[in-house]
């Protein structure tokens, strides 16, 4: 049969083959994925959504990095609970069910001067695709990468190459400033280092505390909203946040924010709804995996 | 009175599970006709020479032809000649609001029961579908290519008939899963699953392809798509956004669209979590807020969930309801309760800002308003409060704006609905047409399949006439 434009679509379809699998932490892997369409697409600051097999659940994922020319995309994901660790399970060569994207809107990458960019934990790697357009626009880019520990650290090197500066901080002192991102940023400011912009990106309870951090100095901070999403597309209102007293919806709306105009309390609120469900799913999930193994 | 004539006035009834058992499970509700059923009541048609019941059909169903089949026991027969006007019978025959439609221009139904249309149309689909599927005679292959953008039912109906037409068509679906409201909005124990599936496969059998996972505006632009070798679009998007209350406290834990309830349940399957991974919250006591097919679904799918009491809260009353009338039967008997003239005007959280309690008003009924409907007004001071520990918002939904939002060109109505010419269903730029819930806001499964058709005849047109005038 001849091959048309029309069947080139539907054969690089549902493919989704995952070709390398890499540990970067313990519990966070890095995938690349098969999925030219996507690539084509993906701008900073987009996620896709997947779903790992038959009866997995949907869950967004950020768009790390992405290949026009080889057709890939690059996730790289926090082994939390089952659909997390069920996609860790998916071997090179195998594929996942499904992922559409590239979804939310892209940030607004233009040249600012000088921007700060503050991240933590398995969130550098939604970072990461941002620090590097931004740089590439011409702005200067400070970044700030936290983690709990050392060993927690990501994309060091990868920030480091997208950075005119770059920080780090832990929790516990094992590497870097003892403390926490914000903690950092705020002592830049107070030694005078002035930002356009500050960028945000982490746990709801980082981005909130960095926001207070920038509220002061007025500094405009960009955040990226991780809800709970089901659809991606908008149908479902699960993705609603409250942005400047007003109902959004992260999927379609954002996922970046005004961080000033969020109310941070009501996004960990709500990523809590399905906690005590996730948890007894998780522990079945890994008892079964066990036994299975056994 | 003679016997036959009585046998004439009623027609006969459906056998569904009883309201007991059904509650505790999401097993259909209604099985179906035995054939001695079906045989019986295609016997009570009288044959009209005149039959206004195909004015009823916006597919034009040939309805006597196809009972006459059934009488004479044809089934195969009677299959295809549904086949010919409609392509997903099965789920027509379960989920048509067919008293609005065919059964209420059935001439029996002057005086009598009308014609069960409906299930007569899901006794034959089922049949085929326990058999195996025959296909109808293809066309020969034009060499024209059509995307197709939303598998819901006007996108499938466009598809077969493209499909049937000779067209190489590419069904494009966002969600994982190709049905529409049909596979995440209708419950299993209304329209199995299964169901949908197998028409869907009748579908691409025609020869349609359906590529999920793709959310046009996103993952390709209607440009892109004419880029990549489309010669024309059907945009059958549906009306897939909530809306919400905005009262204060919606977005406490605990209240949900009747999109994202349904969504989990149905499309995830959230009524088998864990054995699915994902969850569903229903506490014990349940309001669901709206009146339509959607809130009865959220309401008896709640209970099925396991809560003690639901109830749906309408700001007018029981006659102004516009669910399908058996399907209010049907909540009523499995014990939902009504509170009709109230309506939410704030909810109230506990300490884990979980929705505890939900403040309402009562109504009364004003003159009519511009949907010719009594107006409600609220009675001040008669505020009170339910304890409710789930609430379902279902009041309504509108147009899924992703492609307007991309399209240049594309134009679209104050409420969202993209223009169209209601006869051929083009939009305002060539080759791309729309239909559906996208055109016309929420309305019916058939009216959708019925703009699917109009659409594929134009479109087919269309192309023919393009063909005609690049040869010259
Ligand atoms: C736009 C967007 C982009 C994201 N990008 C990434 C990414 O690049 N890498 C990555 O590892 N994660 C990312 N996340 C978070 C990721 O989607 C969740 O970790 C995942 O859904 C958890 O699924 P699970 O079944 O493994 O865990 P669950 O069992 O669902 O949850 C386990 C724990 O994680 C919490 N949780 C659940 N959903 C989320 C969520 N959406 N955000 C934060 N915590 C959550 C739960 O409260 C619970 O404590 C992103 C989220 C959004 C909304
Ligand atoms: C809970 C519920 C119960 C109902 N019960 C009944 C009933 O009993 N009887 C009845 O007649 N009607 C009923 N309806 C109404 C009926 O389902 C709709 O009118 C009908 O489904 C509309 O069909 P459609 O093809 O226009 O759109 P939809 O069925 O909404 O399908 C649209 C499809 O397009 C996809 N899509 C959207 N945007 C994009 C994009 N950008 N790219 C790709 N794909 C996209 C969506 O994911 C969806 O699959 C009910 C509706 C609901 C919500
Ligand atoms: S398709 Fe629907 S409206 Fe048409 S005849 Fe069948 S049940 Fe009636
Ligand atoms: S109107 Fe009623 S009785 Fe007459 S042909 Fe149609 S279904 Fe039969
Ligand atoms: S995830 Fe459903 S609306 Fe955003």
């Amino acid at each position: 049969m001849q091959k048309t434009e029309c069947t080139r679509v539907l054969e690089t379809a549902n493919t989704y083959k995952v070709l390398a699998k890499e540990d970067l932490a313990p519990q966070i892997k890095l995938m690349t994925v098969h999925a030219p369409d996507i690539a084509e697409k993906a701008q900073p600051g987009q996620f896709v959504i997947i779903r790992v097999d038959e009866k997995g659940e949907r869950i967004p994922l950020t768009l790390v990095d992405w290949e026009k020319e080889k057709g890939t995309i690059t996730l790289i994901f926090q082994e939390v609970g089952v659909s997390t660790r069920k996609l860790s399970t998916v071997a090179v060569e195998d594929a996942i069910l499904n992922i559409v994207g590239p979804l939310g809107n892209p940030s607004d990458i233009r040249h600012y001067g000088t921007v700060a960019v503050a991240c933590g934990g398995v969130a550098t790697a939604a970072a990461y695709p941002i620090a590097k357009a931004l740089k590439q626009s011409g702005n200067k880019v400070i970044s700030i990468v936290g983690a709990r520990t050392a060993n927690l650290l990501i994309l060091e090197k990868e920030m480091k190459a997208v950075s005119d500066e770059l920080h780090i901080s832990t929790d516990d002192g094992s590497k870097g400033y003892k403390g926490f991102v914000r903690d950092v940023l705020r002592t830049l400011i107070e030694e005078g280092q002035s930002f356009d912009i500050v960028y945000a990106i982490g746990p709801p309870i980082m981005m909130k505390t960095v926001c207070e951090v920038t509220r002061p100095h007025g500094i405009k901070t960009i955040v990226s909203l991780n809800p709970v999403m089901v659809d991606g597309m908008g149908m479902c209102g699960a993705c609603r946040v409250s942005v400047d007293g007003k109902t959004q919806f992260a999927c379609v709306d954002g996922p970046e924010f005004d961080g000033h105009l969020v109310d941070f309390n009501l996004l960990i609120k709500r990523l809590k709804i399905y906690f005590p469900d996730e948890r007894k799913a998780d522990e079945l999930y890994q008892n079964t995996e066990k036994n299975r193994h056994e | 009175m003679s016997k036959s004539k009585e046998k004439l006035k009623h027609s006969i009834p459906m056998p569904k599970q009883k309201p007991e058992d059904r509650i505790h499970n999401f097993n259909e509700v209604a099985s179906g006709y035995t054939k001695e059923q079906a045989i019986a009541e295609a016997e009570r048609c009288i044959q009209c020479p005149e039959p206004q019941c195909i004015k009823g059909c916006p597919v034009e169903l040939d309805v006597p032809a196809f009972i006459k089949l059934i009488k004479e026991r044809k089934f195969d027969e009677a299959i295809q000649k549904v086949k010919e006007a409609n392509s997903l019978p099965a789920i027509c025959g379960r989920v048509c609001p067919q008293e609005e439609q065919c059964q209420k221009f059935c001439t029996l139904g002057k005086k009598w029961d009308p014609i069960a249309i409906g299930r007569l149309e899901r006794f034959v689909a089922d049949l085929e579908l326990q058999k195996g599927i025959q296909l109808p005679p293809l066309s020969k292959r034009t060499g024209n290519k059509v995307a197709v953008i939303g598998a819901g039912p006007a996108g499938l109906t466009a598809a077969a008939d493209l499909a049937k037409l000779g067209h190489e068509v590419v069904i494009f679906e966002a969600l994982h899963a190709a049905g529409g409201v049909l596979m995440y909005g209708i419950p299993e124990f209304r329209l199995p699953k299964k169901v949908v599936e197998a028409e869907v496969a009748y579908v691409e059998k025609l020869g349609a392809k359906v590529r999920t996972d793709a959310l046009i505006g996103r993952s390709f632009t209607i440009d892109e798509l004419f880029k990549r070798g489309f010669d024309a679009v059907f945009i059958a998007t549906g009306a897939g956004l909530p809306r919400f209350l905005r009262l204060p406290g919606e977005n406490l834990g605990g209240i949900y669209s009747a999109n994202e309830f349904l969504i989990r349940m149905n499309l995830m399957k959230a009524y088998r979590f864990p054995e699915f991974d994902t969850p569903i919250k229903v506490g014990k006591r349940v309001a669901v807020i709206g009146s339509g097919n959607t809130a009865m679904d959220a309401a008896r799918s709640a209970l099925r969930l396991g809560a003690d009491e639901v109830w749906i809260v309408y700001r007018r009353s029981r006659n102004e309801m516009p669910a399908r009338e058996e399907e209010i039967e049907n909540a009523e008997e499995e014990g939902i309760q009504f509170k009709f003239l109230t309506t939410p005007v704030r909810f109230i959280g506990n300490e884990q800002d979980w929705v505890k309690g939900m403040e309402c008003i009562e109504m009364k009924l004003g003159e009519p308003d511009e949907s010719g409907r009594r107006r409600p007004i609220p009675i001040e001071g008669s505020e009170f409060i339910m304890d409710v520990d789930t609430v379902v918002i279902a009041i309504g939904r509108t147009p899924n704006p992703i492609i307007q939002r991309t399209t240049k060109g594309l134009e679209t109505t104050k409420w969202g609905t993209i223009i169209i010419n209601e006869e051929t269903g083009q939009t305002t730029l060539e080759g791309v047409y729309a239909g559906g819930d996208i055109a016309t806001g929420e309305a019916t499964v058939i009216s959708a399949m019925g703009a699917g058709k109009r659409a594929a005849k134009s479109i087919h047109e269309y192309l023919m006439k393009k063909r005609k005038s690049t040869r010259k």
